[in-house]
């Protein structure tokens, strides 16, 4: 093992006098090299808290930027890290916490042709991803790969956490065989997350990877961490490794990495560009809307959340979120003697799924605002707020 | 006899915001059929066409998960919890376009 120098022992000092800890635990993390996928609102606490306690080797995997938006919870980030590649930013902050571990950033999306590969430098797995394939390729890697998966998810005010693929203990797939049809989890148009969350969340699973470095304490194997914000409580839930798993059962199916996309049920693209556009004469451009709304022969509706309306919106503009359109039509003009209708949302892609939903309920005279209301700001009212 | 039912945030807004619901019942069966029938919207969310209850949702007693006591037909007694637990993918979910 590693010896600590002593800048370390003088840095570490507050671990090596815990029995838990001590030289010999603190020589085990040095020696430790944990994976973080997503340098993002779970990763960053994370990453920032592993650096922190010494884990020798730290790799990242992100290919984004660092956006705006991102300040309110990704707090590896500053402001001046706007625009700037997430690896560059959090190594630059990584290295100024703890310049005597060694940050390696995988620069890449992580494929199942890249997994295994990337993978193998590390002992541990941290996932801090934001998509379900991405959640069922880690966990598939894992197992494959005999790596434990400090898995975090969180939503809204929920945060969920658990550590799968130990040895003889449940993966993800024992807890969720399969990942919801694209669009039934409402986590989209009404998403969203409390900045701190993420935060509660993603230092739970530090203090997990920190815990199986170390081998003490009862690492949450075989159980589901149940963390609610608005009620503050946590609650643990039991979980089974399944037998009938196909990854980690008795008589696995998957045995070599899969298409997440097409498991996941999101390619072909053209399947869910087809809800999700509408053809060019179906559209309406924001200078053609400023025109008929000034003329008053329009009816726009607006489908996005109420918080994204009092954000900012459209004067004129009647607001139905998509998911109550369905039961809302009677608030609608009259298909045949009522003006046409023009339906927006953010940036085109809601209201192309309500253009498509009209024309089922049998309006035909309804178009597509092309861009939605960031168009809208960008080019006809530059005063309104964007998000 | 009423028992209480946690409801997640990604569903609360079918239950009218509500974290938890009470619900009559003797099996998790007969509550999540009772809670849909007041709650309609949780009825897709819930169960399939099919009238199964979805994959990738789970559904504990207290903290056991039905699929390993006897799933649907699981009995339900006194201060028994239900909980629904879906599955959630954000790390950092967005607003989305």
């Amino acid at each position: 093992m590693s010896e600590l120098n002593s800048d370390e022992v003088r840095r570490y000092s507050r671990h090596l006098i815990m029995p838990e800890v001590g030289v010999e635990g603190q020589r085990k993390l040095k020696d430790a090299r944990v994976l973080c996928i997503g340098a993002g609102g779970l990763g960053s606490p994370a990453a920032l808290y592993l650096a922190a306690a010494g884990v020798g080797t730290l790799g990242l995997c992100d290919f984004d930027a660092v956006d705006f938006s991102n300040l309110q919870r990704q707090v590896l980030f500053s402001t001046d890290d706007v625009g700037r590649p997430k690896l560059r930013a959090a190594s630059d902050r990584l290295r100024g916490l703890n310049p005597n571990i060694r940050i390696v950033g995988h620069e890449t999306m992580l494929t199942s042709a890249n997994a295994l590969d990337i993978f193998k430098d590390y002992d541990i797995i941290l996932d801090g991803a934001d998509n379900f394939p991405t959640r069922y390729l880690v966990n598939d890697a894992c197992v494959l790969s005999g790596k434990p998966n400090v898995y975090g998810s969180i939503f809204r005010f929920d945060g969920q956490v658990s550590v799968f693929a130990t040895k003889g203990g449940p993966c993800y797939r024992c807890l969720y065989p399969e990942p919801p049809p694209p669009g039934l989890v409402p986590s989209c148009a009404e998403g969203g997350v409390l900045g701190v969350l993420p935060g509660v969340v993603g230092t739970i699973q530090a203090t997990e990877v920190i815990k199986l470095i170390l081998g003490v304490g009862d690492p949450l194997i075989g159980r589901l961490l149940l963390f609610d914000a608005l009620q503050m409580k946590f609650r643990t839930l039991k979980l089974q490794r399944d037998p009938n798993c196909p990854v980690c059962g008795d008589h696995p199916t998957v045995t070599k990495l899969i298409d997440y996309e097409i498991f996941c049920g999101i390619t072909p693209p053209a399947k869910t560009a087809d809800q999700g556009k509408v053809s060019a004469d179906q559209e309406m451009t924001v200078s053609d809307l400023k025109a008929r709304l000034d003329q008053r022969n329009v009816f726009l509706l607006d489908v996005r959340e109420p918080r994204e309306w009092e954000i900012s919106h459209i004067e004129g503009a009647t607001l139905i979120p998509l998911g109550e359109l369905p039961k809302r039509l009677a608030e609608l003009p009259d298909p045949t003697t009522g003006p046409e209708i023009v339906v927006q949302c953010k940036s085109g892609v809601r209201s192309a799924k309500a253009v498509n939903l009209l024309r089922e309920k049998g309006y035909t005279r309804v178009k597509n605002l092309r861009g939605g209301i960031l168009e809208w700001i960008a080019r006809v009212d530059p005063s309104l707020h964007t998000y | 006899m009423a028992t209480t039912v946690f409801i997640p945030t990604p569903l609360r807004p079918f239950t009218d915001q509500q974290a938890t619901v009470q619900v009559a019942g003797a099996s998790v069966g007969e509550v999540l059929q009772n809670l849909v029938t007041v709650h309609t919207e949780l009825r897709n969310h819930l169960f399939g066409a099919d009238g199964k209850l979805r994959s990738f949702v789970n559904v504990y007693v207290n903290d056991e998960d039905i699929r390993y006591l006897k799933k649907e037909q699981t009995p339900i007694s006194a201060n028994d919890t239900v909980s629904i637990v879906p599955s959630v993918a954000g790390g950092s979910p967005e607003v989305r376009q």
